[in-house]
């Protein structure tokens, strides 16, 4: 209604207004309230995707018991290297699946068993025998042979994993990237 | 040439997109900033352009799996046609975008080019550089070797030092409870659509304030900016004595993107593709890990920063750093714009990059690592080995096989991680030598476990015999007051 002229316009308006407006405007209020639903219908389940991996209830059963085999491989007095295929993992891992850990065996049933991971900032530390020591390439963290700092920048000893002997079998409790946030077990 | 003419006007009539493209291009900008100083933005964006065509190429070949990535990438350097090359020039683009875009940065600080009205240009710029970077470390990853399984973790050991929500970030990042499939198939979505779709936006928003705004002009020492003053100042600049951007701005950086581009490809004929290294199987334990060039100084600051401040540092740090840089405009967005009357502004460049520099060159050599294989691979030299006695042989065995030149050198090889040693018997004496042999200090660890006295006596005799001919060995002071040295005795008489 362009070419009105203003006094008619107010007329018209006054006259009309109150249902015609009231009309478009609900048509306007009703769309986004619509839209408002959508949305929120929308992005509840885009969030819950993406920060899925992140519930706390799927965290809490990341942790299993897994088989490092025979005992008879870690000989007293030494420490080895051990690889496990992770409880968790999916068809196309690969590689990545499989998770190496340091196995000490001091005694017949005294053992400890640590993670491959620098408690620094997650590097792959490695055994040496003869200097008694494990050494990390990245940032220069050292570590005694029970996992005890040594030296550099970590700013606690090697994580541990919680193991147990069944059937001549050595398992231990494992699952999940250790960090600092969460150590695999509480030693 | 009629068919053209006939087929353009036809097309302009529907798009209509002639006269705005005529304007843009034309539009007039002051005469001082067709100068070479003004070409890195452009060059930025021509590289970015190239940056896309390189990675749909490679989309065309790569697997985004854990367990065929890698292959894939053997595949694409050794089978695909030029399957090398693509990899090599997105590489490369990679680090040329990241110096062009901190060049530009620099540039456009010095110039003054973040005060009134460019404000939200700069902000929007900040948050292209965080892109820009956020695409090089997540392009690092999509090379999927052993640098980037352990650079990963190294990212979630950064989460996992977050208070309360370390966990749930560190599952986030990883999109599961391991480095694994999901990880890749999470960085692959942001490096391939999450951050090139808001590249793009945030490129189209930068460049349209570029163009609404105008080219921050050439600035001159004491022409200060007002907020009342400042646009009117500007219109008269660009209309009285301006010029249109293209041809007389546009010619420069025509040249040099052209030039960029050769120097790109030129690198990556020259230099090949970067990687993959090791496959990423965390088995692999001999892995020695190292981040890109870009990276080298955060890979230097996290060795060297004080342990007790490490937390605080890693995730405060980032927040300040980004923060001040988005506040800066919003703080100090008037006044003088010339570099040669900001003396603080022209330090603070200098530091920053100094210290990056500097970080960076630490970075390449990593003096704080041990260098894992020295023991085995690096002999000790032969001539602090002549003449000695056979204890202080059997001395540098145990010194050989304890890995001692892991961490300390001899004759200007092995580790860095401690001091050298070609001299220690001019610093220490023979007890102190044990004492620090068998209990450690600082960051030595102690050998005592290690050792047996045979061990110990034959290690310290090597050291001891380790000072230059000229050079005497240290003593200990008390020792030497009691017994006067031989040589001294014919003076005493005098006094």
């Amino acid at each position: 209604m362009p070419e009105l002229n203003p006094e008619h316009g107010i007329l018209a308006q006054d006259l009309t207004a109150p249902k015609k407006i009231s009309r478009r405007q609900m048509l306007m209020t009703l769309g986004i309230a619509l839209n408002a639903v959508a949305g929120v219908l929308f992005a509840v389940p885009v969030i819950g995707y993406i920060f899925g991996p992140a519930k706390r209830k799927e965290m809490k059963k990341e942790q299993a018991w897994i088989s490092l085999g025979s005992l008879t491989q870690f000989p007293e007095g030494e420490t080895r290297l051990a690889t496990y295929r992770n409880p968790f993992v999916r068809p196309w891992d690969g590689d990545t699946g499989n998770i190496p850990c340091w196995v000490r065996r001091i005694s017949a049933d005294k053992l400890q068993v640590f993670a491959i991971n620098c408690t620094h900032l997650g590097c792959p530390v490695r055994w040496f025998p003869q200097s008694g020591l494990f050494m990390c390439p990245c940032h220069g963290g050292a570590y005694y042979a029970d996992g005890a700092r040594a030296s550099g920048p970590p700013p606690r000893g090697l994580f541990q994993y919680d193991f147990k002997i069944k059937d001549g079998q050595l398992w231990i409790n494992a699952g999940h990237i250790p960090t600092l946030a969460q150590p695999p077990s509480q030693v | 040439m009629r068919l053209i003419k006939i087929l353009a006007e036809w097309f302009d009539h529907r798009l209509k997109l002639g006269q705005p493209i005529k304007e843009m291009m034309e539009h007039p900008v002051p005469r001082s900033t067709a100068s070479w100083a003004y070409v890195f933005g452009s060059a930025s964006l021509t590289v970015m352009i190239l940056q896309f065509v390189t990675g749909i190429c490679l989309a065309f070949v790569y697997v985004p799996t854990a367990d065929q990535a890698w292959t894939s990438l053997q595949v694409l350097n050794h089978q695909q046609t030029f399957g090398w090359f693509i990899r090599a020039l997105h590489g490369w683009g990679s680090n040329f975008m990241v110096a062009l875009v901190l060049i530009h940065l620099i540039q456009v600080f010095l110039f003054g080019a973040y005060k009134y009205p460019r404000e939200l240009t700069w902000i929007v710029g900040i948050f292209l550089l965080l892109m820009t970077l956020g695409m090089a470390f997540t392009g690092q990853v999509l090379r999927f070797d052993q640098d980037a399984y352990w650079g990963l973790g190294i990212g979630a050991s950064i989460m996992g030092r977050m208070p309360l929500i370390g966990t749930p970030l560190v599952r986030l990042m990883l999109g599961g409870p391991i480095i694994a499939g999901e990880t890749l198939s999470r960085f692959t979505a942001i490096h391939v659509f999450i951050i090139p779709g808001m590249l793009i936006a945030f490129v189209g928003v930068h460049l349209l304030m570029v163009l609404k705004l105008g080219v921050n002009e050439w600035p001159m020492p004491g022409r200060i900016v007002k907020r009342e003053t400042y646009l009117k100042e500007y219109h008269d600049l660009t209309h009285k004595d301006g010029v249109p951007f293209v041809p007389d701005a546009f010619r420069k950086d025509l040249v040099f993107s052209g030039l960029i581009i050769l120097a790109l490809v030129a690198c990556a004929a020259f230099f090949g593709p970067f990687g993959p290294k090791g496959q990423p199987d965390p088995t692999v334990v001999q892995a020695v890990p190292r981040p890109d060039f870009f990276f080298l100084w955060a890979f230097a600051a996290l060795a060297l920063l004080p342990p007790q401040m490490e937390t605080i540092l890693l995730l405060a740090g980032p927040v300040i750093a980004i923060g001040f840089l988005i506040a800066l405009p919003l703080i100090f967005g008037t006044g003088e714009k010339s570099w040669r009357r900001r003396p603080v502004a022209v330090l603070s460049v200098l530091l920053i990059v100094t210290s990056l520099a500097a970080f960076t060159q630490l970075g390449t050599y990593a003096p704080w690592s041990p260098v894992m294989d020295a023991w085995s691979s690096v002999p000790i030299p032969p001539k602090l080995l002549a003449g000695r006695s056979a204890l202080e042989r059997q001395g540098a065995l145990v010194f050989q096989s304890k890995q001692c030149l892991n961490c300390h050198s001899l004759g200007g090889e092995g580790g860095q991680r401690g001091p050298a040693l070609g001299a220690v018997a001019t610093r220490l004496t023979g007890d102190q030598l044990i004492r620090q042999v068998l209990q450690g200090r600082g960051n030595m660890p102690a050998y005592g476990n290690n050792l047996s006295p045979a061990e110990t006596t034959a290690l310290v005799a090597f050291l001891k015999s380790l000072h230059p001919p000229n050079q005497r060995p240290a003593q200990d002071a008390s020792l030497v007051s009691a017994i006067p040295p031989p040589h001294n005795t014919a003076n005493t008489a005098e006094p």
